[in-house]
C-alpha cells in the first residue's frame, strides 16, 4: 500500500493580512506532494484547532506577521491539547523576533522559520518529521 | 523622434554596427546570464537607440509639466517651489505614544502626518475584543473613541499640518473622529486637510484588511467622497493604492492595472450612486504607489501612471477640469524589498527607492526604516529614514529640473511598454464586467498569487538576487536595536476604554447608532450620524458592529 500524503493546513491566526508568505507556502506544500488546506486570514486560534482537527491535518504551518505571535501560536497547541489533539505538529513563521524563540518552543512550537528560510528547508523539515500513519 | 530621414538612416548604421560588435564580443566573453529582467521580470534589452522611440510624438505623449497627458508632472514648476512631502507612516502603542513620536518627526522637519493604526482598529474592534488578543497597539496605535483620538492630535495644529490616515473598512469613523476633533478644536472643517485610504478594493484584491462585502464597502467610500466634496473640500477622500498590490507580490505593471482601475470602479460608482458630476470630485482623488528595488522600471511606472489616468479622466469619463485629470500621488519604498538579513544594507535600498519616487514625480513620500523587516521603527532608525529624503532633497541636487530622464530612448520606451501592459489589464477587467466581478472571480488574486511565487521561485534559484539573503551571506552578526510594545499597553488601552463607556451617555450612543443604521438601510449618507455617534462616544466597534449587521461580512476565500 502507498504511503498516505502529508496533510497540512497553513493558518493565518490574528487579523494581519500579510498572507503572501503563507499563499507561497501553500502553493509550494502543493507543489511538494503534499495535501493543502489553506484557512485564509483572520482566523482565531479556536477555528484553527477545530479546522485542523475536522480536516485530520498532520501538521500547521502558523503565519503571522504582526507580532501577536506570542499569544497566538501557544493558544493553538493549549486549544489542541484540549481536544486530544496534541498529535498535529504546529510549526511558525513569520516576523518572529529571535528572543521569542524559546518561549514558543516551550509552549510546543516543534519550528520557527523567519525571512530568508527557503521553502526547500521547510518542506525537509516536514518530510523528516512528519510520518504519516 | 527622428527629426529627418538622414537621422534615421546614420542611426540604424551605427546601430547595426554596434550589433556587430556584440556578437563579436560574445564569443569570447559571453553575458553573466542569457536573459536580463527587471525584479517584475519584465525583459530589458542591452541598448536602446532612437528606433525605441521613433513613434513617438513630443506635444501628444511627452509634453511638458502641467499639460496633458501630465506625463512630465502636474506642478508647472516642479520640486523647486516646493518638495514633495516628507510623511512618514508612524503610529505605534498608545495615543500618547504616537503623538510624542509625531512631534518628534514634526522637530526634525518632517512636513506632513501619516498614521498608522493598529490591527484592531484597522478591522473595526475594540481593544477589548477577543479578536484584539495580543495585537493592541503592536502594529500603530490603538484607537477606540474619540477620548484616544483627541490625545493622538494633542498639540498639531489641524489647519497647518496634514495628516493621512491608513484606514479602510472604519474609514468612515476615523474621519467622524478627525472632524469631530477638528470641530472641538474651533477648527472648520474647510480648512483641515488630509487623506483617508479609504480603498477597499485593493484589501480584497491584497491587503486583506475587510469587513463588509465589496458592494456596500463601495457605497461607504461614496458616502466620504460625497461629504468631502460638500463639507471638507481639502480632504483626500481616497488613496486608490497599489502599495499593498506591490507588497503582495504583484509586478509594477500588475500594480499600475490594478491600481488604476479601482480608481475608475470608484469613479464610476461616484457618478452612478450619488449623481456627482466627475469634476465636482475627481481632483480630490489620490494615489499611492509603491517604489520597488529595480529603479528605472518604478520611475517609468510612475510617469506611466500620470499619463494613463489623464486619458482615462479626458476620455472616459469627459473631465473637462485639468485637475481632475492630474494623478497626485503618494509613494512608499518597498517594505518587500527589505531584508532581515545584514538589516543596514536597507538604509541603502530605501535610498534608491525614495530617489526613483523622486524622480518619477512624488508628490509625497515615505522612507522606510531600516528596522522595519523586524518591527515598528524606533525613533533612531525613523530619523536616518526622514534624513534619506531630506538628503535627496537638498543634497543631491536631483530636484533641481522637472522629469530629467524625460527623452532617454530606454526611460520612453520602458514607460511605453508599461503603459501598454496597463491598458492590457484594464481592458481585460472591463471585458470581466469591472473590478468587483474580477474580484469575485479571484483574477487579481491570482494573479498576483502567480507573480508572488514566480519571483520567490527565481529567488531561491539564484536567478534574482537579494544581497545577504541569496548571495554576499554573512555570519556575522548584525545586532540593531528593536522596539517592543510591552503588553502593558494593551491592558492600559482596555481601562481607558471601559472607562468611556461608563461615563458617557448610553441613551445619547444608542440613538446615534440607531442613526447610521436607518442611514445604511436607506441608502443615506452615514458620515453626518457618524461625526455625531462619535461625538457621543461611541466605540468604533459599536458603528463597525452595525455595518457589520446591515451588510453582512466578508470572509478570506483563502486563495493561492
Amino acid at each position: 500500500m502507498p504511503e498516505r500524503k502529508i496533510r497540512v493546513m497553513v493558518a493565518k491566526p490574528g487579523l494581519d493580512g500579510h498572507d503572501r508568505g503563507a499563499r507561497i507556502l501553500a502553493r509550494c506544500f502543493r507543489d511538494a506532494g503534499f495535501e493543502v488546506v489553506y484557512t485564509g486570514c483572520h482566523q482565531t486560534p479556536e477555528q484553527i484547532a477545530a479546522a485542523a482537527i475536522q480536516e485530520d491535518v498532520d501538521l500547521i504551518g502558523l503565519s503571522c506577521l504582526s507580532g501577536a505571535h506570542r499569544v497566538l501560536f501557544p493558544k493553538v497547541v493549549e486549544l489542541l491539547r484540549e481536544k486530544d489533539a496534541a498529535d498535529i505538529t504546529v510549526i511558525g513563521g513569520g516576523i518572529i523576533p529571535e528572543q521569542d524563540f524559546s518561549m514558543l518552543y516551550d509552549a510546543g512550537i516543534k519550528a520557527i522559520f523567519t525571512p530568508g528560510a527557503s521553502l526547500d528547508s521547510i518542506v525537509e523539515w516536514i518530510k523528516t518529521n512528519i510520518k504519516p500513519d | 523622434m527622428y527629426f529627418s530621414k538622414e537621422m534615421q538612416d546614420a542611426s540604424l548604421k551605427l546601430t547595426r554596427k554596434w550589433e556587430d560588435e556584440v556578437q563579436k564580443t560574445l564569443k569570447n566573453n559571453p553575458d553573466q546570464k542569457t536573459r536580463f529582467s527587471t525584479v517584475s521580470d519584465k525583459e530589458i534589452k542591452r541598448l536602446y537607440t532612437p528606433e525605441d522611440i521613433k513613434d513617438i510624438k513630443f506635444a501628444e505623449d511627452i509634453s511638458v509639466p502641467g499639460e496633458f497627458p501630465y506625463l512630465r508632472g502636474n506642478q508647472v514648476t516642479g520640486y523647486r517651489g516646493r518638495y514633495w512631502t516628507f510623511r512618514m507612516f508612524s503610529g505605534m502603542g498608545s495615543a500618547q505614544d504616537t503623538n510624542q513620536r509625531w512631534k518628534m518627526l514634526l522637530r526634525e522637519g518632517q512636513t506632513g502626518l501619516s498614521t498608522a493604526f493598529d490591527f484592531p482598529t484597522l478591522m473595526g474592534y475594540d481593544s477589548d475584543s477577543p479578536k484584539a488578543l495580543g495585537e493592541v497597539g503592536k502594529c500603530g496605535v490603538a484607537i477606540d473613541t474619540l477620548e484616544d483620538f483627541l490625545v493622538l492630535i494633542e498639540g498639531i495644529p489641524l489647519d497647518q499640518v496634514t495628516t493621512s490616515m491608513t484606514i479602510n473598512p472604519p474609514a468612515t469613523v476615523l474621519w467622524a473622529m478627525y472632524c469631530a476633533a477638528a470641530d472641538i478644536k474651533g477648527v472648520p472643517l474647510s480648512q483641515i486637510g488630509g487623506t483617508i485610504q479609504n480603498d477597499m478594493l485593493k484589501e480584497f484584491i491584497a491587503q486583506k484588511t475587510f469587513m463588509c462585502p465589496p458592494g456596500p464597502s463601495i457605497k461607504l467610500i461614496s458616502d466620504t467622497v460625497e461629504f468631502g466634496t460638500k463639507f471638507v473640500p481639502n480632504w483626500n477622500t481616497i488613496s486608490i493604492s497599489g502599495y499593498h498590490i506591490r507588497e503582495a507580490g504583484a509586478t509594477a505593471i500588475q500594480e499600475l492595472a490594478f491600481t488604476i482601475r479601482d480608481g475608475i470602479e470608484y469613479v464610476e460608482d461616484v457618478i452612478r450612486r450619488k449623481k456627482m458630476n466627475v469634476d465636482d470630485f475627481a481632483p480630490r482623488l489620490s494615489f499611492f504607489f509603491n517604489s520597488h528595488i529595480d529603479f528605472f522600471e518604478e520611475i517609468c511606472k510612475l510617469r506611466a501612471a500620470r499619463r494613463i489616468w489623464a486619458k482615462i479622466m479626458r476620455d472616459r469619463f469627459h473631465a473637462q477640469n485639468p485637475r481632475s485629470m492630474w494623478l497626485r500621488f503618494h509613494t512608499q519604498t518597498a517594505g518587500c524589498s527589505l531584508a532581515a538579513q545584514q538589516p543596514y544594507n536597507n538604509v541603502i535600498r530605501t535610498t534608491v527607492e525614495g530617489l526613483a519616487a523622486v524622480l518619477g514625480g512624488t508628490q509625497s513620500l515615505h522612507t522606510n526604516s531600516l528596522d522595519e523587516v523586524f518591527c515598528l521603527p524606533s525613533e533612531h532608525a525613523a530619523e536616518i529614514a526622514l534624513r534619506t529624503q531630506q538628503v535627496l532633497a537638498e543634497e543631491t541636487g536631483v530636484a533641481n529640473t522637472i522629469d530629467p530622464l524625460a527623452g532617454s530612448y530606454f526611460i520612453e520606451k520602458l514607460t511605453n511598454e508599461i503603459e501598454e501592459g496597463a491598458w492590457d489589464y484594464i481592458n481585460k477587467i472591463d471585458a470581466m464586467g469591472g473590478m468587483i466581478a474580477a474580484i469575485e472571480k479571484g483574477f487579481p488574486q491570482m494573479e498576483i498569487a502567480e507573480s508572488a511565487y514566480k519571483f520567490q521561485a527565481q529567488l531561491e534559484k539564484g536567478e534574482k538576487i537579494m544581497v545577504g539573503v541569496n548571495k554576499y551571506l554573512s555570519n556575522q552578526p548584525y545586532p540593531i536595536p528593536l522596539v517592543e510594545i510591552d503588553e502593558k499597553v494593551g491592558e492600559e488601552q482596555i481601562k481607558r476604554l471601559q472607562n468611556v463607556r461608563r461615563k458617557r451617555d448610553n441613551k445619547a450612543v444608542k440613538k446615534s447608532l440607531d442613526d447610521i443604521r436607518n442611514a445604511c438601510k436607506k441608502g443615506d449618507n452615514v458620515m453626518p450620524h457618524c461625526i455625531e455617534a462619535v461625538k457621543n462616544l461611541a466605540t468604533l466597534q459599536e458603528i463597525c458592529d452595525v455595518y457589520r449587521d446591515v451588510y453582512g461580512e466578508y470572509k478570506d476565500p483563502g486563495l493561492y
